[in-house]
């Protein structure tokens, strides 16, 4: 499979990759995916006054194509409300990467991440979404 | 200097090897002539090159060179033996037996022959890639004609007992074929003293060239079969069509330093496998898929547990292999013969092929070592899987969000 420039960047530069601590403040972790379908994605936000994203990190067992899309979310949640970050859609993402059709479920994954990481941030602070 | 990427995946394909392209040469230009023309020297002269590799291709198999067959590959030799013996004895029954981890060519073959009307009973295998005898006989029915079993497993290199299921066949009066394909210069194969009736040979995962093939069709007993090729009715009317001297010439002749360098290869081969297995044992979790002992030299498949295959062909993409996952592709399921082994879905997702051959080289294997190492450990760092296992998680505990 012939991936984007883009894949291969962040596939080869993965950025923000890493972990927090759970029980650090403000941190809130998504997990999507599983291991049958080749994929799982572990997407953790930093949120802090007012909402705002401050930092984030990821780790995904995966294809490239996997890897790409929760790599590039990490830059794009950064610096945003939780509810902007919500606005990140799946196609957004297959666009940024020029994703095959076949990987369009990577992106979905994605998006999905950053939804599990925001319901977990509202459930532990109490907010309803 | 090496010389990248490294080719590492003899069983999908070898290189032609230079004695053999230089063999083949003449037939394309000079001794153009077609092998049916009785009238001119041209076509003598085509015969005579096509019987002496016929002669090669019967000797390394230790069979009689009226037995062999020309096709266009192991895929047509698969579907000329399954499809011909099934319509010419479906008389005496319509049951057929193969194997979940035989190759597409065999499985697609028994599903269009399902569909023509027979049955078919598609067996398990152990957890080590091997056909349980027990099993095998059990399975077998009044109404059973034929059965088709692979020598040797493309994908983890596992050696059938073809021996043995070649007595319980003959004893019941049930056809053998056997899908040599991965077999030929990597195991001895004795025609003679096997019990197998029909075998399909490709030339080019052995050094020939690709588009053509043999069928060992057996004499004594002798078997018949329903042509699915029709025509001029070459080859005793086994399958139709102008013979291509010049692929038939590089089948003799691969087949040729096959049967002579095949014992001192293959332990050179052997060695360079232990090698690369060695310099990769020390990394966590790694498994070996199938069993090690009843195995050709040429294969490694392992899985690295918690990097998932795709990811680790574009990290090693230095080297040209092949992944059990076939993520490549539409599909998002992991091998069927990895399933078909019982590996657990992250372990079959995680495979990875080695097949060495002619051409592999001891510093090619101690790069493969070294950048699996590297990248085995960088993509680790980049899972989550292998972070949890890390914490102590037991992973198949975990509740999936499944999409």
């Amino acid at each position: 499979m012939a991936y984007s420039v883009k894949v291969l960047d962040h596939y080869e530069n993965p950025r923000n990759v890493g972990s927090f601590a759970r029980d650090e403040e403000g941190v809130a972790t998504g997990m999507v995916g599983a291991p049958a379908c080749g994929d799982v994605m572990k997407l953790q936000i930093k949120v802090g006054k007012g909402g705002i994203i401050e930092d984030a990190k990821f780790k995904t067992y995966g294809c490239g194509s996997a890897i790409a899309s929760s790599s590039l979310v990490t830059e794009w949640v950064k610096g945003r409300t939780i509810d902007q970050a919500m606005d990140i859609r799946n196609t957004q993402i297959a666009e940024e990467l020029a994703l095959p059709p076949v990987k369009i479920h990577c992106s979905i994954l994605a998006e999905d991440a950053i939804k599990a990481a925001v319901a977990d941030y509202r459930k532990k602070h109490g907010e309803q979404g | 200097m090496l010389k990248l990427p490294i080719y590492l995946d003899y069983s999908a394909t070898t290189p032609v090897d230079p004695r053999v392209a230089e063999k083949m040469i003449p037939y394309l230009v000079e001794k153009f002539g077609n092998p049916a023309s009785r009238s001119h020297s041209f076509g003598w002269e085509a015969e005579a090159a096509v019987e002496e590799a016929r002669e090669e291709v019967a000797n390394l198999v230790n069979a009689d060179p009226k037995e062999i067959v020309w096709t266009s590959g192991a895929t047509e030799s698969n579907n000329l033996a399954l499809k011909g013996a099934a319509q010419f004895y479906c008389g005496k029954g319509k049951h057929l037996i193969t194997v979940k981890t035989e190759h597409k060519a065999v499985l697609d073959t028994c599903r269009e022959l399902e569909r023509q009307g027979f049955a078919v009973s598609y067996l398990d295998v152990q957890e080590n890639g091997l056909i349980d005898l027990e099993a095998f006989s059990s399975a077998l029915r009044p109404d059973t004609i034929l059965a088709s079993v692979m020598f040797v497993n493309n994908e983890i290199g596992v050696i059938q007992p073809i021996a043995e299921l070649g007595e319980i066949c003959r004893s019941r009066g049930i056809l053998l074929h056997v899908d040599a394909a991965q077999a030929t210069g990597k195991v001895a194969i004795d025609l003679a003293t096997l019990k197998v009736d029909l075998m399909s040979f490709s030339a080019h995962k052995t050094y020939g060239p690709k588009g053509i093939g043999a069928l060992y069709v057996q004499r004594k007993p002798r078997v018949r079969l329903n042509a699915q090729m029709h025509g001029g009715g070459h080859e005793r009317g086994f399958r139709s069509g102008t013979l291509p001297t010049h692929q038939i010439v590089g089948m003799g002749e691969a087949f040729r330093l096959a049967r002579l360098e095949m014992g001192v290869e293959n332990e050179r081969i052997r060695m360079l496998r232990d090698r690369l297995l060695r310099g990769v044992s020390d990394i966590d979790e790694v498994y070996i898929n199938g069993d090690m002992e009843h195995r050709v030299p040429h294969n490694l498949n392992l899985s690295f547990a918690y990097v998932e295959g795709e990811s680790l062909l574009m990290a090693i993409k230095d080297l040209a292999v092949s992944s059990g996952s076939a993520c490549t592709s539409a599909s998002l399921e992991p091998s069927y013969v990895l399933r078909a082994l019982g590996r657990n879905d992250e372990l079959a997702h995680s495979s990875i092929r080695f097949t060495l051959g002619r051409f592999t080289t001891a510093d090619e294997v101690d790069y493969a070592t070294r950048l699996l190492h590297e990248k085995i450990s960088r993509l680790r760092e980049l899972s989550p899987l292998w972070e949890m296992v890390q914490e102590g998680v037991d992973l198949s505990t975990v509740q999936w969000a499944a999409h």
